[in-house]
C-alpha cells in the first residue's frame, strides 16, 4: 500500500464475528472424529479399538452444538428454517441445512446401533430416570440376538462408509463458503476447502487424544499404549498435511505477487503476525511437530508418552483454532478497498461476546459428559453379546432361536 | 376382500398379509404355539404393532425426503411472479390476458458517475441519509477524495456528509500534488451479482427493472452478502438486523422520481437513467463517453460506469 489507509464506511463493522470462528471449529472436530472411527469401523485399524465409540460419540454431541453459534450469530435466528424452506439454489450456504441434517441424521443412527446392546439391556434391568431415558432410547427394540447384531454391525459399516465422504462435504463445504468469496482474496482459494478438510482432521484427532487420556485418568486405567501411539502417529501426519497446505496456500500468494499481495503481507506482518506467526506456525505447529514423533516412537516409558499426547494435543487444538480465527477474522481485518485495517472488537458480554463462546465450546463437552453417564465410551468398541439373562427375560424367545 | 381376509387369517404366523391395511385384521389371531415359529417372532399383535411400526416409518420417511424434494423445486422468484400470468381458476376463470405488459421491452435502469464533474459538496450523501433512514455509522453512499501526489503516493480520505469544503480533511500543498479528484461510490447493480448469488435463503433478489433489492422480512441476516459484495456497499442495518444497501432508490425510481442522490447533486456528476432507451441522457452519454467500472477483473458486470476514473481507484 502507498499512502496513507483508507476504509470502506462500511467495512468498519466486521460482519461475522468469534462464532463463525467457533462454527468451522466445531464442524472439524465433528469431522474428525469421524474420521478416527471410521479408521476402526471401516479400514480395520484395531489399535483404536478403544477410542472407536468415543470418537462417534463426540462426533455426536460436538455436531448437535454446531447450530449454536450460527443461530448466535444470525441477527433473525427465529428465520434460520428459511434456509432449509427456501433455499436459494446458487448458494453455496443454502446447502448447509440438508448437509448438516442428513450428517446428524447419519450419526444418531450410528451411535444408536452401536449402543444397541448397551440401550436395551438398560431398558430392561435400569431403574430410575435412567431406565426411562434407556426406554425412550430404545424406542421399542427389546432384544438383542446374534442375528440382529451381525445385521446392526453391517448397518454400522455401511453408516461409516457413507459417513467418510459425507465429513468430506460438510467440512469441505465449509470452506467452500470463505473459498468462493472472490471479493476477499484471502480467503478466495480453491485449496481453502481442502485445508478446513485436513485441519478438521488433525483437530479431531488431538480432541479425541485428549478426550481420551482425560476419560482414562478419571476412570484410573492406564491408557492403551498401542491406541495412544496410533493417535499421535495420525496426528503427526495430519499436521505435516495440514501445515504443508496452509504454508504452500502463504507461499503461492507471496511467490504471485498478485494486486492484493501488498496488503495481505502487511496484515501477516501486522495484525496478524501474533495469531498466525507465533500461535498458528511456531507454538501450534512447530512444537507438535518436534514433539510427537518422540510420543509415537516411545516404547518404554508411558508416562512420556502420556504428557508428550497431552501437550501436542492442547498445542494442536490452540492451532487449529487459531487457523480459523486469522481466516474468519483475519480476512475481514483489512478493507475491500485494500487500503486500510479494521479491528475487530470482542467483547466480553453479549451474545456474540467471549463468554458466549467459552459457553459454546463448553455444551458439546456437557453432552459428552452426560453421555458418559449412561454409556461406556472406551474400551471394548467391539458390540458386545447379550447376557444370558437379558434373553432369557424377553418376553420373546428370539435370542435361544439362533444359540 | 373377505377371501384376502380369510387366507391372512388362516395363514397364522409367519405369513405376511397381502395389503397393509389387512393388518389390522390379523389382531386377535394368536399364533397357536403361543411361542416361536422358525426362530421369527410370532403373535398377530406383534406382528401387526410391527407391521404398523414399518408403515410408520415407511410414511415418515416418505413425507421428509418429499418435504425435502419440495423445497429443491425451483422458487418462483419475485421478478418471474411478476411476468407470470394468473392460472385461469385465480383468474376468475378467464383466459389468460394477451401478455401485452411482458410483450413489451424490459425497462433497464443503469448509472453514470462523472468524476470530472464531482466537487465533493456532500449533497448526495445527506439527501441518501434522509431520503433512506440510513441509521449513523453506515453509509449507502460516500464519496472519496484521491489526491495523488508527486511522489507517487495515493491519499484516499472520505469526504464528510457536510461536503468537502467545511470538512476537516487535511489541507495538502497544491505543489506537491500532480493531481485530485472526487469519486462517489454506491451500489454498482451488478448484472452478476455475488451478493444475490450468495443469500442462502433468496432474499436478495433482482427486480425486473434489474436492481439488486433485499427482502427485509424474509432475510436472516447471517452477513454473507456482506462478505460477498466486492465493493463493501452491503451492511446489516442495526434497525432491521437485516441485509441493507443502495437500492437506487427503487421507490422513487420506479415512479419515475430520481434517485435522491442524483436529484440533490448540484452539478449534475450522477446521472441516472434507462439502459433500454436510446433516447436517454444516460444511453447518449455512455454512447459518446469512454468510462470504465470498478473491479472489472472480478466479472460482477456493474451497471454503474465512471467517467475519468484512475487505475488507483478500487
Amino acid at each position: 500500500m502507498h499512502g496513507p489507509s483508507f476504509v470502506y464506511p462500511n467495512d468498519v463493522h466486521v460482519a461475522w464475528s468469534i462464532m463463525i470462528v467457533l462454527y468451522p471449529y466445531i464442524t472439524g472436530l465433528v469431522a474428525g472424529a469421524f474420521v478416527v472411527s471410521a479408521l476402526y469401523h471401516v479400514f480395520h485399524d484395531h489399535k483404536l479399538k478403544p477410542v472407536a465409540r468415543l470418537a462417534l460419540v463426540t462426533a455426536l454431541c460436538f455436531c448437535s452444538c454446531a447450530t449454536v453459534p450460527l443461530l448466535l450469530h444470525l441477527h433473525h435466528p427465529e428465520r434460520a428454517l428459511n434456509i432449509m424452506i427456501t433455499p436459494h439454489q446458487t448458494s453455496a450456504m443454502a446447502g448447509f441445512g440438508f448437509i448438516y441434517s442428513l450428517y446428524m441424521l447419519l450419526l444418531i443412527v450410528e451411535v444408536w446401533l452401536l449402543y444397541r446392546p448397551e440401550i436395551v439391556e438398560g431398558a430392561a434391568n435400569a431403574v430410575g430416570l435412567k431406565g426411562f431415558i434407556f426406554r425412550i432410547l430404545a424406542l421399542g427394540s427389546r432384544q438383542i440376538t446374534p442375528g440382529s447384531q451381525k445385521a446392526d454391525e453391517w448397518l454400522i459399516g455401511v453408516l461409516a462408509i457413507i459417513g467418510i465422504p459425507a465429513a468430506c462435504v460438510l467440512h469441505g463445504y465449509v470452506g467452500f463458503l470463505f473459498g468462493g468469496v472472490k471479493a476477499n482474496p484471502w480467503w478466495s482459494t480453491a485449496l481453502l476447502p481442502v485445508i478446513f478438510l485436513i485441519s478438521a482432521i488433525l483437530s479431531g484427532i488431538a480432541a479425541l487424544l485428549l478426550l481420551y487420556l482425560v476419560l482414562c485418568w478419571a476412570k484410573k486405567i492406564t491408557p492403551d499404549a498401542d491406541c495412544v501411539r496410533s493417535l499421535c502417529k495420525y496426528l503427526w501426519m495430519s499436521l505435516v498435511a495440514a501445515v504443508s497446505l496452509e504454508l504452500l496456500e502463504l507461499l503461492h500468494l507471496a511467490y504471485e505477487a498478485g494486486a492484493e499481495w501488498d496488503v495481505l503481507r502487511e496484515l501477516l506482518t501486522g495484525r496478524l503476525a501474533v495469531s498466525y506467526g507465533l500461535i498458528q506456525v511456531a507454538i501450534g505447529s512447530v512444537i507438535p511437530f518436534l514433539l510427537l514423533p518422540v510420543a509415537f516412537r516411545t516404547e518404554r516409558y508411558a508416562a512420556l508418552r502420556t504428557f508428550l499426547g497431552t501437550v501436542s494435543g492442547i498445542l494442536i487444538l490452540i492451532q487449529v483454532f487459531a487457523m480459523r480465527w486469522n481466516v474468519v477474522i483475519g480476512g475481514q481485518m483489512f478493507s475491500k478497498s485494500f487500503r486500510g485495517f479494521v479491528y475487530y472488537n470482542l467483547t466480553l458480554d453479549g451474545r456474540e461476546g467471549l463468554i458466549a463462546a467459552i459457553v459454546v465450546l463448553t455444551l458439546p463437552l456437557l453432552a459428552l459428559f452426560a453421555a458418559s453417564r449412561l454409556l461406556p465410551l472406551i474400551g471394548d468398541a467391539e458390540p458386545h453379546r447379550p447376557p444370558e439373562d437379558l434373553c432369557k427375560s424377553m418376553p420373546l424367545d428370539v435370542c435361544t432361536s439362533h444359540q | 376382500m373377505n377371501k384376502s381376509h380369510d387366507s391372512a387369517g388362516a395363514s397364522g404366523c409367519g405369513s405376511r398379509p397381502a395389503t397393509s391395511g389387512l393388518n389390522i385384521l390379523n389382531q386377535g389371531t394368536p399364533c397357536s404355539g403361543g411361542g416361536s415359529c422358525g426362530g421369527v417372532s410370532c403373535g398377530g399383535e406383534q406382528r401387526s404393532k410391527a407391521d404398523s411400526r414399518r408403515q410408520f416409518l415407511s410414511r415418515a420417511t416418505s413425507m421428509v425426503f418429499g418435504s425435502f424434494a419440495l423445497t429443491l423445486l425451483p422458487m418462483e422468484s419475485p421478478e418471474t411472479a411478476a411476468e407470470t400470468p394468473l392460472p385461469a381458476p385465480l383468474n376468475g376463470g378467464a383466459v389468460p390476458a394477451p401478455p401485452a405488459a411482458s410483450a413489451a421491452k424490459p425497462v433497464l435502469y443503469g448509472f453514470l458517475v462523472d468524476t470530472e464533474k464531482c466537487i465533493g459538496s456532500g449533497k448526495c450523501l445527506s439527501a441518501c441519509r434522509t431520503e433512506n433512514h440510513v441509521p449513523d455509522g453506515y453509509s449507502r453512499t460516500w464519496v472519496e477524495r484521491y489526491v495523488h501526489f508527486k511522489d507517487g503516493t495515493v491519499q484516499v480520505d472520505l469526504v464528510p456528509e457536510t461536503g468537502y469544503h467545511e470538512s476537516k480533511l487535511p489541507i495538502v500543498d497544491a505543489a506537491l500534488v500532480d493531481k485530485a479528484y472526487f469519486v462517489p461510490k454506491l451500489c454498482n447493480q451488478c448484472v452478476d451479482a455475488p451478493c444475490n448469488q450468495v443469500c442462502p435463503v433468496h432474499a436478495s433478489f433482482t427486480s425486473p427493472e434489474g436492481v439488486e433489492l433485499i427482502d427485509t422480512d424474509h432475510c436472516i441476516g447471517c452477513g454473507y452478502c456482506v462478505q460477498a459484495c466486492p465493493y463493501g456497499m452491503r451492511y446489516i442495518n442495526p434497525e432491521t438486523n437485516s441485509a441493507d444497501k443502495c437500492t437506487w432508490c427503487y421507490h422513487r425510481i420506479t415512479k419515475n422520481q430520481e434517485p435522491a442522490c442524483v436529484e440533490a447533486c448540484p452539478v449534475g456528476a450522477r446521472v441516472f437513467g434507462r439502459l433500454d432507451d436510446p433516447e436517454s441522457e444516460l444511453s447518449k452519454r455512455l454512447g459518446a463517453t469512454r468510462t470504465q467500472v470498478l473491479k472489472e477483473h472480478l466479472g460482477t458486470h456493474p451497471k454503474l460506469h465512471y467517467v475519468g476514473l484512475s487505475k488507483e481507484v478500487v
